[in-house]
């Protein structure tokens, strides 16, 4: 299957100075693809040669495309010595096999050196042209579309969503082999990057093969990760959802499919009931005052390398499936059968597939209408594993030696590793999976792996919320699209996914139940958490917030497999404190609900941390929180029980404060409605008070807690009470600011279109004399805080806007030094409409109906956007014209040569905008043009454009980078392939490039530098569903080193501003159903 | 507890310009975070010290990226198209006018650059005329003292000036414009660049104690007519010959030009070209002056002034001490007399006017050439 890879390499520029004497360079270019090599003619003298080459072409196997990074070295030429190298450049080509994704890879792309950083740049001109019809493009991987986004691309619409798919790829790390020790920094860690590049292609390679063979065409939700394990090798792991998407601009299918729908769908939510066969039998039995769903003690497995596998299938996980089946509520039962058979049906399919264990997890955070039906709660597994024991003993003796052999070829030592680390995470697979059935669910989404290594030991974590999904979207064969399902589906309300999906009789965990308290048919939990993001059409009240729960615990160093028990030994511990944490921290802020939970525990030499981050909500369909009680033990002494009220009195000020904040006032409910829930005996015979014996008279007096209970918590020590004093440390972002770590904020809709995207790292060292866990916890605590603040302060100048996204990471890099990385985006909203208080169900479905029309004109707005080209936009160049005559240059100058008067355009532009600031109608005209440039790739003339004198590929501008799936005011017009990348930067002039600060500064605006570089030279404007992986930073300050490693990813897309389409369907006289279409959708 | 390490990136640069303002004037982050909590942003924003230094921290090392960048931009400045160097804003993530959403502490590249070219009025008057070599800059630690501008600041300062000069020196073309493409500097502050290379490259004596009342302002004024009118470049006459070693354009006063001038010598060695003239003008000014009678009485005296001036501007040192001449042969009289402004106005309109009407000369173009510009300066340096 041959294909042909042809590489152009153009010019470079600003190349730096390698001949000291003369100042200059005399470059040539080393075109690298698999084991063929070309090389460019030098070009002396200059810091910005022109090469101009021939078309390099390269036929290979599209196996080999797809694994194989192209790699272009610049390099010094020099007579008398060997020639030195400048930089290198890789490209991943993956993005040119899709059939609809980029067709050239052509621009300015910074030369990369792993000591010097970036140096120069080099103009490279890509194109691939595959031997093969469209059919047989369909037989290999190569047509598979990958997507980290988590959830259905805009642009498409999920016809099937098939479901998990997974791939683990091992190998030697460079960084440890023998011959390391001989060669150059340099070269070391130019070899890491090309096996990490190579290995992500052969993942991403076998990954679409398992696509394929499920019958899919693209994966969503695709997350690469590289486990470093030191001496024991480098593994590279991806997880996906497998899905057949359906691109949304074929317009037959589309545009009648979708209308009668969304008609519908207004109406039924709301004058149906869905569940006609609500189980009236409701138990009356709720238990009160327990966490939801994980009992920490059985929610992980205790692994160590030494016990055996088994220990992680608890007793409650057998009676999942069976007993909620047979006894459940009718409805929950038959979608259980139907999701049941969805799934089974296609592990038991005549595929290589069968042989494998089928997970029916999904990668995804949000859905598409009608996916998600129930949500049963958060489900995680937690293993340790003893990295050294995993190799076969030739293997270990190898290792064991000193590596004074021959060259190894370590693919024949490593056959059996990955089955080693396949087996590793089917075990916690299988755990996971055995919880949600415990939950009464056949599905887990949100679903996420994660490791965290230090030494030999390393605990594997998976973590996901059991859901019961619509079967619909999972059966295979059904032609028809989703929305066409929808119709004739009984769709769950919108509360529905908050409807428990486990049997009352059989709870998996104690919960406290009550009716929904908008359809008051179903039972939902007094508390949800989920992995997820909050679905569409869930109703919120108020605002949400960023909680986090943070924790530290000491551990002694130990070896080996000491070690890996003592960790197993802490970690229930440490799940549990951070669930109460959490739970309190909610309580605190009024509200019931956690979206987007990732609870991170890390291990380090002498410590473990665990940090977890979500985003707490008031869900209307949940009951009211309690507020929190404090009980203390012995409430004889006085001073102490007054010491006791002063605090229940900070904690109900708190919880008060915050419900005004986050805006959550929700509709009072009168009791006969909702049906007091009956009193139940206490589980904690500890209570002093119960809570619920004395609501009436509480009901009266404190009205802000509701009229649920209070959440008890008891001092019975000064742990719990550093534990509550920490409650109340945490300060509420300042006013103007609002923070989640889910994609957009709850309560928020109305966003402006500035975004900012950033990454903030931080280290600390912590002192080794006064390490209790006490002084942990506040060091880790006044880390976060401290570093959310300085976040609120440098972007105050975009207020009123919201943190989303905010994604933390911690590593332990040495003993004593912690290292907090944050990635996040601020988008800026508009203040007065975001002022509108909570959304009463009615307008709540009206906005819902917008969205659905949105939908409708996805459609149409793409035709306008697709008809740009064809205009030349004569009233963008008019304004042109007029600005810069306006800005005192004469026109004459501007007119000498092309090139030179675009800069004068430029140069005028810059000034006039020095003078005059306020020249708003200008800068708009300038902006329209150049989205209409980045804009033209959609249309046939696209290489033209992008092929034209490399200088024009300057004027790309700003590329925007997103952790979000979207982009606030912009339409995603098309995706144009993932960009993985992975690099590595070394110095030994820390010292001199400003310590660790600088060197770590520079080294990320490099790579977002990079990144930019990237996706302009793609054809594309943006970067969505943007991630940093990984940032591992280590240093050596007494020998004047660092070392760090950035591994980032995203979505290369093209959008096109809503204001620029508005301008030009207002600009077409013609004035079609279209463009009325539009202005329509813009004005809602 | 205590920080390593402490960064944030943005995917655009965002650059405060208050901070911004204070590293250019060469503060450290110590006197920074100092100034900036008096300015009471602590209470304005509720952020605490600690914020506030590690916000300062990090816009200094994004300020002195950027001007490593900067200086890059430079070293690279001959070999390219001045296109091409848009390309390092995109490299640091910076906003360019076309995306700038105009809020107001965002400064987009070219606000960074311009403010990164600014000057102290104070400084440049200390350096002004000044050869900008490295044995000033031995001097730069008087300045500091002296101006109590901080020796970072004046050396940054310094700096810009010798790049500026450096690289427009080769160059031919309008120096204003020169600056204005290759330093993408405002209109205004090309202009002032163009001024203090002008006054560089023919070392103009600026710092004599008779000169100090004089402002930088002023100085640049005169440098902008004089580059208008009395250079190569003025003349129009585009190089026939583009290998022939041609003086800088707009940098070098016209030596051709400058040799002429001797011709109006005459104006004051003739006794009847003098008579005539002087009755002239006081024919014509006669009860229109204020001061007539002590202008008929120095009309002699202020015309020796005016056309010695002009005669020895062909030795070097005398074109250096121009600006001390005008001020002793013309501006001190007139103001030892008391002579109001409007009356130097009408006083030197008609004496350049007059002498259209002697007969007996024959340079009436080269006069208009050297008066209409002295004109400008003179009544622009006539001041207290």
């Amino acid at each position: 299957m041959p294909g042909k890879l042809k590489v152009k390499i153009v010019a470079g520029r600003h190349l730096p100075v390698m001949d000291r004497a003369s100042d200059l360079t005399d470059a040539f270019v080393e075109v690298k693809f698999g084991n063929t090599t070309f090389k460019t003619d030098v070009y002396l003298k200059s810091l910005n040669p022109q090469w101009n080459s021939e078309w390099f072409k390269f036929e290979v196997d599209d196996e080999d495309l797809q694994d194989e990074p192209l790699q272009i070295t610049v390099l010094d030429h020099d007579t008398y010595s060997a020639n030195d190298a400048i930089g290198k450049v890789y490209i991943d080509i993956d993005p040119l096999l899709y059939s609809e994704a980029a067709t050239v890879i052509s621009g300015w792309f910074p030369i990369y050196d792993t000591i010097h950083g970036i140096r120069g740049e080099i103009n490279v001109v890509v194109k691939v042209d595959l031997f093969n019809d469209l059919n047989r493009f369909r037989q290999s991987s190569c047509g598979v579309k990958f997507f980290c986004t988590t959830s259905i691309p805009k642009c498409y619409r999920a016809v099937i969503i098939h479901g998990f798919v997974e791939e683990l790829v091992v190998n030697e790390d460079p960084e440890y082999q023998w011959i390391d020790r001989i060669r150059t920094p340099r070269a070391s860690n130019e070899a890491r990057q090309r096996l990490i590049s190579l290995m992500s292609g052969e993942l991403q390679r076998k990954i679409g093969l398992k696509v394929l063979e499920m019958r899919g065409n693209a994966v969503v939700g695709y997350l690469q990760c590289f486990d470093l394990e030191g001496e024991s090798g480098l593994v590279v792991r991806a997880i996906g959802t497998a899905c057949t998407l359906d691109k949304l601009s074929s317009p037959a299918a589309f545009l009648p499919a979708c209308n009668s729908p969304s008609k519908e769908m207004k109406e039924i939510p709301f004058n149906e009931d869905p569940n006609p066969n609500t189980h009236s039998s409701g138990p009356s039995t709720p238990l009160k005052n327990q966490t939801y769903s994980f009992s920490p003690s059985k929610s992980y497995s205790r692994q160590s390398s030494s016990s055996d596998t088994d220990l992680s299938l608890t007793p409650k996980t057998g009676m999942g499936s069976g007993s909620a089946g047979k006894e459940g509520g009718p409805f929950k039962a038959l979608l259980r059968q139907q999701t049941q058979s969805a799934l089974e049906q296609r592990g038991g399919s005549p595929h290589r597939f069968c042989r494998r264990r089928e997970f029916p997890f999904f990668t995804l955070t949000a859905f598409p209408p009608g996916f998600l039906v129930h949500v049963g709660g958060v489900v995680s597994a937690r293993s340790v594993k003893l990295l050294d024991r995993i190799h076969n003993p030739a293997f270990v003796g190898i290792m064991g030696n000193t590596r004074s052999y021959k060259l190894l070829d370590w693919n024949s030592f490593n056959s059996d590793e990955p089955e080693t680390r396949d087996a590793w995470w089917a075990e916690i697979r299988q755990e996971i999976k055995s919880h949600a059935k415990a939950l009464g669910c056949h599905a887990v989404v949100g679903y996420s792996e994660s490791t965290s290594i230090c030494e030999e030991v390393c605990i594997l974590s998976a973590s996901g919320t059991a859901a019961v999904l619509n079967p619909r979207f999972l059966q295979d064969g059904t032609v028809e699209g989703c929305l066409e399902q929808r119709l004739e589906e009984n769709l769950p309300t919108r509360c529905g996914f908050c409807h428990i999906p486990y049997d009352e009789l059989n709870m998996p965990f104690p919960a406290h139940l009550t009716y929904c308290y908008n359809c008051r048919k179903q039972k939902v939990p007094d508390v949800l958490f989920t992995t997820i993001d909050l679905p569409t059409d869930a109703t919120v009240i108020g605002k949400g917030c960023l909680i986090q729960a943070r924790l530290c615990r000491l551990k002694k160093k130990a070896q080996a497999e000491a070690n890996a028990t003592a960790i197993s030994n802490l970690l229930p511990f440490m799940e549990y404190e951070v669930h109460t944490q959490l739970m309190n921290k909610l309580k605190l802020k009024g509200m019931n609900a956690l979206f987007g939970l990732r609870i991170q525990i890390t291990v380090g030499e002498n410590m473990l941390m665990g940090l977890a981050s979500a985003t707490g909500v008031y869900l209307a369909a949940l009951p009211t929180p309690g507020g929190i009680q404090i009980a203390g033990k012995t409430p004889n002494d006085g001073s102490y029980e007054q010491h006791i009220s002063h605090m229940q009195k900070k904690i109900n000020d708190t919880i008060a404060k915050n419900k005004e904040l986050y805006e959550i006032n929700p509709p009072e409910i009168s009791e006969e409605i909702i049906g007091s829930p009956i009193p139940e005996p206490r589980q904690r015979s500890r209570l002093l008070r119960s809570q619920s014996e004395s609501s009436d008279e509480v009901t009266e007096l404190d009205l802000s807690h509701g009229k649920k209970d209070a959440f008890v918590l008891e001092i019975d020590d000064t742990d719990a009470m550093e534990d509550v004093h920490s409650l109340l440390t945490d300060v509420p972002p300042p006013s103007g600011f609002y923070s989640c770590n889910t994609e957009i904020m709850p309560g928020i809709n109305n966003w402006t279109s500035e975004i900012q995207m950033f990454t903030s790292v931080r280290v600390i060292r912590l002192s080794s004399l006064n390490l209790t866990n006490q002084a942990l916890n506040k060091n880790f605590n006044d880390l976060c805080e401290n570093l959310l603040k300085s976040l609120y302060f440098k972007l105050r100048s975009m207020i009123p806007c919201c943190l989303c996204h905010v994604n933390f990471t911690v590593s332990l890099p040495e003993d004593e030094l912690i290292q907090v990385t944050v990635t996040a985006v601020a988008i800026t909203f508009d203040k007065n409409q975001a002022l509108q208080t909570t959304k009463t169900p009615v307008e709540k479905s009206l906005q819902r109906a917008s969205t659905d029309n949105e939908e409708l004109l996805q459609f149409p707005l793409e035709l306008c956007s697709d008809s740009l080209p064809s205009h030349p936009f004569p009233p963008a160049k008019e304004h042109l014209e007029s600005a810069s005559s306006n800005s005192g240059i004469p026109a004459a100058q501007r007119a000498t040569s092309v090139d030179y008067s675009s800069f004068a355009d430029r140069c005028s532009s810059w000034i006039e905008l020095i003078k005059l600031k306020a020249q708003t109608i200008r800068r708009g005209s300038i902006k329209t043009t150049v989205t209409v440039e980045k804009a033209s790739p959609v249309g046939d003339g696209n290489f033209r454009n992008r092929s034209a004198p490399p200088c024009a590929n300057s004027t790309v501008g700003v590329v925007k980078m997103t952790p979000l799936s979207f982009i606030p005011g912009a339409k995603i017009t098309k995706y144009l392939g993932i960009i993985n990348m992975f690099f590595i930067r070394e110095t030994t002039s820390l010292r001199e490039e400003g310590g660790v600060s600088g060197f770590l500064h520079a080294f990320i605006a490099e790579v977002f530098a990079m990144v930019r570089a990237h996706v302009a030279a793609l054809g594309g404007n943006a970067v969505v569903s943007y991630i940093m992986k990984q940032c591992v930073f280590m240093e050596n300050p007494n020998k004047n080193q660092a070392q760090c490693l950035i591994n980032v990813s995203g979505d290369a897309v093209v959008f096109v501003r809503e204001s620029d389409l508005e301008v030009v369907s207002s600009q077409q006289p013609t004035t079609n159903c279209q463009s009325s279409c539009t202005e329509g959708e813009v004005t809602t | 507890m205590t920080s390593e390490l402490d960064i944030f990136v943005g995917n655009t640069t965002l650059i405060d310009e208050d901070v911004y303002r204070l590293w250019l004037d060469g503060y450290s982050v110590t006197d920074a975070v100092a100034l900036r909590v008096r300015s009471g942003i602590l209470e304005q924003t509720g952020a605490t010290a600690a914020v506030l230094q590690s916000d300062t921290m990090d816009h200094y090392r994004t300020f002195h990226m950027l001007e490593r960048l900067l200086h890059l931009l430079h070293q690279l400045i001959f070999q390219i198209p001045p296109s091409r160097l848009t390309v390092y804003p995109f490299w640091m993530g910076l906003t360019q006018p076309s995306e700038s959403p105009a809020r107001p502490r965002q400064t987009p590249f070219p606000l960074f650059y311009g403010g990164y070219y600014a000057f102290d009025e104070a400084f440049v008057r200390e350096v002004l005329g000044k050869k900008l070599s490295k044995g000033t800059k031995k001097d730069l630690d008087d300045i500091s003292t002296k101006t109590g501008i901080t020796l970072k600041s004046c050396r940054r300062q310094f700096d810009n000036f010798k790049r500026v000069f450096k690289v427009v020196e080769e160059m031919r073309g309008s120096l204003v414009d020169n600056i204005q493409q290759h330093f993408l500097l405002s209109d205004r502050l090309a202009r002032d660049y163009a001024a203090i290379v002008f006054f560089a490259n023919n070392r103009f004596e600026t710092g004599k104690k008779k000169l100090q009342y004089l402002s930088f302002g002023d100085f640049a004024f005169c440098a902008e007519l004089m580059i208008q009118n009395w250079t190569l470049g003025a003349v129009g006459e585009a190089p026939t010959d583009p290998d022939s070693q041609m003086d800088d354009m707009d940098m070098d006063l016209d030596k051709e030009f400058l040799q002429d001038l001797k011709e109006l010598k005459v104006l004051v060695a003739d006794k009847d070209l003098l008579d005539l003239h002087k009755s002239l003008v006081c024919t014509a000014l006669r009860g229109k002056l204020g001061v007539f009678s002590e202008m008929e009485a120095n009309f002699k005296n202020l015309s020796r002034g005016l056309v010695n001036v002009a005669a020895k501007l062909t030795h070097n040192k005398d074109v250096r001490d121009l600006f001390v001449d005008l001020v002793e042969k013309f501006v001190e009289p007139c103001r030892s007399d008391h002579w109001p402004l409007s009356d130097v106005r009408f006083f030197l309109n008609q004496y350049s006017a007059s002498v259209h009407s002697l007969d007996g000369f024959r340079h009436q173009a080269l006069w208009d050439r050297y008066m209409g510009t002295l004109r400008g300066c003179l009544l622009r340096l006539y001041h207290d």
